[in-house]
Order: structure tokens, then sequence, then C-alpha cells
């Protein structure tokens, strides 16, 4: 795909081809859109709160249905999708291989999530991205709360698509000179997280389903009137989406694995433990679901069992961190743009870590659970780790996919703004969990303290949305007009890269 | 294992991530020990705790009294008693939270769960709903009055 805007090609080129380079352009493009669409919503959130009272969002249903498209977005169709991107860019380079396992099944994948994410948008659905029966069942207004089920039908199955076909290209067609604990920590990344959704989302894909007719009224699976039971659909739910939740984190991981070392000019300090670890997270992530449910009435029993299973994966993701920092210690580190926003990444992956362990101990749980805190919490996840690291690595692979040089400065405004921003919303949201908060509130008694923490974390927000549109323009500008990629070495570092635009192309 | 992954060793010592490591678990054995222990007291109900069935529904909050003495939107307890609440919903989920007391346990319809405290100041206190519970949520709010023994 390099050098597209030295050599252009018809876009409907791009968008039926099923080299592995083009389909992760495509990727790439729709997630960045989903990541401004979803990030504009997370403002108009922030607006509201500013205040107590209604502000800028007429009644509470609407906001209802923006927080959970939001969320459903900002999952679904940025962070999937733009890991998706990444590992087709550099997994078939890094296990040595011509293209995907099979093309035409990763084009596919990709094409059946511009139909998923349209019935998402056009349903705007109100049930939160939990879809909690019973309220999901006998409340939810469709026809939108069905085209959400719809929609997160086809993601699935475009989720598994994309994970058999990780596997394969790495299990089978590395080269053979290539053992498998050779390969590059990024392309583990997306093997571990790929035999995650293949094990996990089946759960949710028939959870689904029940929900659906438990919709229709034909089932009562989930709804108590019927005989049903709503914990049943939280079993279901949080068996796929905590181990989902590595699923989101590892491959931003792994994208730090390639560009931690890259920049500290110095090799990764244990291949072997980044691997381990991988490994570690991908079995012991299963042994923890039911941590999201304490509160649900769970015996003291399956707390306890819970909670050490949600202990248990605590090292692997601090052996990531010792592993990142135990690299860059005695390099010779560059901080150029990418190598910021990976580092920053670190920082804020371990308070969100570390703010992980308190949610888990059982006690403390019934404080924070359902509040404000565990907003702030899974954000410096998904924002703080997962969108980091995946920014981090877009800047990383502007020269390779547009064959030139984004603004250096306007990068480091961008990871400036955006860590203060960060900080700024998501500490301050443990703090509003602290004192009571709620979460999913469309106003909020005028608690002087409230009030505060709110404003500080909407004026983050703003600051963030500022970062992020001159991100856009950033790019924008510099894939027209930015000056021309130095491709062997685009960041100056010396040593060899692995190089997307060397990929040939049939169409090329 | 060795064989499958081939070999990899790298070459310096790994001593101080074991180190780092076995500092890392053995914070984790501490904290869940601690949570164990904490929990296991705070889940012993007092035998003479007092009932009161609480019922969520959209969206406001019910409460009966052992007397069979029933309260809307508002509650009405003593210092010093223990109170034993045995929590249910008549249609969605809810979530029964007195944030000052650390009172927090799911509504679910066709489930009973409990939770017990004793408030020991006199006052007022907020009661609210902390699951998702649709259009008016953000207002399922109520007020728990503390009195002192009269």
């Amino acid at each position: 795909m390099v050098l597209e805007l030295h050599k252009p090609r018809p876009i409907w080129q791009i968008m039926f081809s099923t080299h592995h380079t083009d389909v992760g352009l495509l990727y790439l493009i729709m997630s960045l859109g989903f990541l401004f669409l979803g990030g504009a919503l997370a403002l108009a959130i922030r607006a509201e709160l500013f205040f107590p009272g209604s502000q800028i969002i007429a009644d509470s249903m609407t906001f209802n249905r923006i927080f959970t498209v939001h969320g459903t977005t900002l999952i679904f169709l940025f962070i999937l999708p733009s890991a998706s991107a990444v590992g087709n860019y550099f997994v078939p380079i890094m296990v040595r291989y011509k293209d995907m396992a099979y093309p035409k099944l990763n084009a596919i994948a990709f094409w059946m999530i511009p139909p998923g994410g349209a019935l998402i948008w056009l349903g705007f659905a109100d049930f939160t991205w939990y879809a909690t029966p019973p309220y999901s069942i006998i409340s939810a207004p469709g026809p939108a709360a069905d085209m959400w089920i719809f929609g997160l039908k086809i993601l699935g199955v475009s989720s598994i698509l994309g994970a058999i076909n990780f596997v394969v290209t790495i299990m089978k067609c590395k080269h053979p000179d290539m053992s498998l604990g050779q390969v590059p920590l990024l392309a583990w990344s997306f093997l571990s997280s790929s035999l995650i959704i293949l094990v996990a989302l089946p759960t949710f894909a028939a959870a689904l389903l029940m929900l659906l007719t438990d919709r229709l009224g034909v089932s009562g699976f989930f709804n108590p009137a019927l005989g049903g039971d709503p914990i049943a659909y939280a079993h279901l739910f949080w068996f796929t989406f905590h181990p989902e939740v590595y699923v989101l984190v590892i491959p931003a991981i792994g994208m730090m694995y390639e560009i931690i070392p890259r920049f500290s000019r110095k090799p990764i300090f244990s291949h072997a433990s980044g691997l381990a670890a991988f490994i570690i997270l991908a079995i012991v992530g299963f042994s923890s679901w039911a941590h999201h449910m304490y509160a649900t009435g769970m015996s003291f029993t399956e707390k306890t069992v819970f909670m050490v299973g949600t202990l248990a994966a605590v090292p692997a993701s601090a052996m990531h961190v010792f592993n990142f920092l135990a690299t860059m210690w005695g390099g010779r580190i560059r901080f150029s743009t990418p190598m910021m926003w990976a580092v920053g990444g670190i920082a804020l992956f371990f308070s969100a870590g570390a703010g992980g362990v308190v949610n888990s101990a059982m006690p403390l749980d019934f404080v924070t659970h359902d509040s404000y805190w565990v907003v702030g919490h899974f954000h410096l996840f998904v924002m703080g780790t997962i969108a980091f690291g995946t920014i981090g690595y877009v800047y990383y692979m502007f020269p390779y996919v547009t064959g030139r040089m984004y603004h250096e400065v306007l990068g480091k405004i961008h990871f400036v703004l955006a860590m203060i921003g960060t900080v700024m919303v998501f500490f301050t949201q443990h703090i509003l969990g602290l004192y009571g908060m709620p979460r999913r509130i469309y106003d909020y008694p005028p608690i002087p303290e409230w009030i505060t923490m709110n404003q500080i974390a909407t004026i983050g927000a703003m600051l963030i949305g500022i970062s992020m549109a001159i991100w856009l323009g950033n790019m924008i500008y510099s894939s027209a007009k930015g000056p021309e990629a130095n491709m062997e070495d685009p960041f100056g570092l010396g040593g060899r890269y692995y190089y997307p635009h060397t990929q040939k192309n049939p169409h090329h | 294992m060795r064989g499958l992954i081939g070999n990899m060793s790298d070459e310096h010592s790994s001593w101080p991530e074991w180190v780092y490591i076995g500092v890392v678990v053995a914070l984790l054995c501490w904290v869940g020990a601690e949570a164990w222990n904490v929990e296991r007291l705070v889940e012993h109900v007092p035998e003479d705790a007092e009932i009161i069935k609480v019922v969520g529904q959209q969206w406001f909050w019910t409460f009966e009294h052992e007397d069979g003495t029933k309260e809307v939107g508002e509650l009405h307890l003593e210092t010093g008693k223990a109170y034993k609440f045995e929590i249910t919903s008549t249609d969605v989920n809810h979530s029964f939270n007195i944030h000052d007391y650390v009172v927090l346990l799911d509504a679910v319809p066709g489930r009973i769960n409990t939770v017990w405290f004793s408030p020991t100041e006199a006052g007022e206190y907020d009661i609210q709903c902390r699951e998702y519970c649709g259009l008016i949520h953000y207002n399922m709010r109520g007020t728990l009055y503390v009195e002192d023994p009269s």
C-alpha cells in the first residue's frame, strides 16, 4: 500500500483487494473513523455532566443511547479493528509469509464490520454495552435493541473469522526456519489474543441468540417472569467479556513490545518472559469472569474463588511492565512520538492494574462497584493503555503506510495534551467513585464534591478532544504534504525494522 | 516445550525479574488474605438483626419493616441496631446502595439478596440505585433517616 500517494490506485482496487496490507489499510481507516465518532459521543457525555441538571442533551433516553453507542463503538469498532489493522500489516511479515493464510476470509472478516457498525449506529440502542436482562428483554425499546443484537452478532462472527486467520497464519504459515518461540512478540500477542477469542466468544454468541428469542417472547432464558434467570446472562456475558478484556489489551502490549526496544535501541530484556506472560494471561484470563458480579448476591465461596482467579492474572501483567522498564534501562532512548505514547501507555497500564487489584478485593469492591471508579478504572485500560499503544503504533506505521513523515512537534503536542487529559478525566473519575457517584447517570444531585470532580473530568475530556483534532489534522495534512520519509530508517534509529512496504502486492 | 518453542535464552541473568515477581506475588497474597478475612467478618450477620424488606422497581424504592409498616422513597432507622436488608426487584435489575455505609447489593427479580449494616450516627444519608435500570435510573434516589432511639 505504501507510496499510495505517489502511485495512486483507484479506490475500488484497494476496497476489493485481498492483500493483507490493503485489508490492513481498510481496517485502519475505518477504525480511526469510528474512534472519532465514538470520541465525539464521549465529549457529549462529558459536556452534559459539566453541571448538574440538563445541559446539552435534551433527555435521559438520548443520554443513555449515547453512552451505549459510545462504549459499543469504541470496543467493537475501534479497538478490535485497529488491532486487526496492525496485525494485518505486520503479522505476515513477522512470520515471513506472503500474505495472511486465508486472504479472502480476511477481506470477508473486514467487510462484515461496516454492516455491523451501521446496525449499531442506525439503531442507537439504550441498554448499555452490557445489554443486561431483564431490562434488555422487557424494557429496552426496539428496533434499536434488536439492531444492536444483530450488529454484535455480525461483529462477533467477523472477530472469530479474523482470529482463525491469525492463528493459522502464525502456526502454519510461519517460515520453517523459525521456531514458534522466535516469532516476534507482536505476532505472539495476536496468536494469544486470537486463541482467547476462539474459546471465549462462542459463549456470548449463544447468549445473544437467547437474548433475541427472549425479546421475541418465544423463550424465557433470562426472564424471571417466565422462570428464567438474569444472572445466567451475566455469567455468559462475562465469561466472554472478561477474557475479551485481555483480547483488547494484549495486542496493544504487543505493539509496545515493538516500539520500546526499537526506540531504546536495545534488544528486548526478555523475549521469553514476555512470551510466557502472554500465555499465562491467555489461560488465567478465564478464571476471573465473575469478579464483575460480586454484588449480584454471590456466596462467600464464589467470591473468594473469583478473587483468587483475578489476582492470579496480575503477575503476568506485572511481568510486561518489568520487561518494558528493563528494556529501557541503560538504552539510548529516543523519545520520538511513538515512544512517548508507548511509555505513557505503560504508566497508565500500571495505574489501571493497581486499581484493578482494589476492585477484586471483595470488601473494597462494594465501595467501587458500579460507581465512577469503575468507569475510570477500565478507561485507564481502554484509553490509557490500548488507545495509547495503538496511537503510538499508528504514528510508527505512518511512514510505511503513506511514504511520508508526520509532523513531529504536533505529534508530541498531541501526546502531552492527551496524557494530561487522560489523567484529568480518569483519575478524577476514580475519586468521583469514592464519593459514591453511580455510573450511567444523566443527572446528579448538586453535591459540591461531585460538581468539582465532574468539571475537572470534563475539562480533561475537552483537552483530549483538542489533541485528537490536532492528530487528525496532522495525519491528513502529512499524508498528502508531509516530507518524504526515509523508508529504510524513518526514525533515524539505525538497525533493521519490519518493512510493510516491501510486501509484494499483486495489484501494484 | 523447549523443542517446540526453540532456543530463546536471553543473554543476561533473570534474577531481578524473579525477585520482582516474588514481591508482586507476595503483595497479592497479602491483599487476598486481608480481603478474605475482612469479607468473612463483614458478612457475619448478627442474630438480632431486624429484617427490612427492600423492593426496587422503576424507579423508586419501597421498604417494609418487620412490623409491616411500609415506606416509599425514605427509610427511618435507629442508631445502635443491626438491620438486615432482604432485597429484590419487581421488574428489572437495580442495585440498592447506601454509599456512606458501604451497603451495596443488586436487586434482582426472582431473587432475594441479603446484606446487613448497623447505623452508628444519626443523620440523613442518600439511598441510590447503582445498576442501570432505564429512563429515570439517574433519579432513583431515596433518603435514609437515622435517629437516636427515643
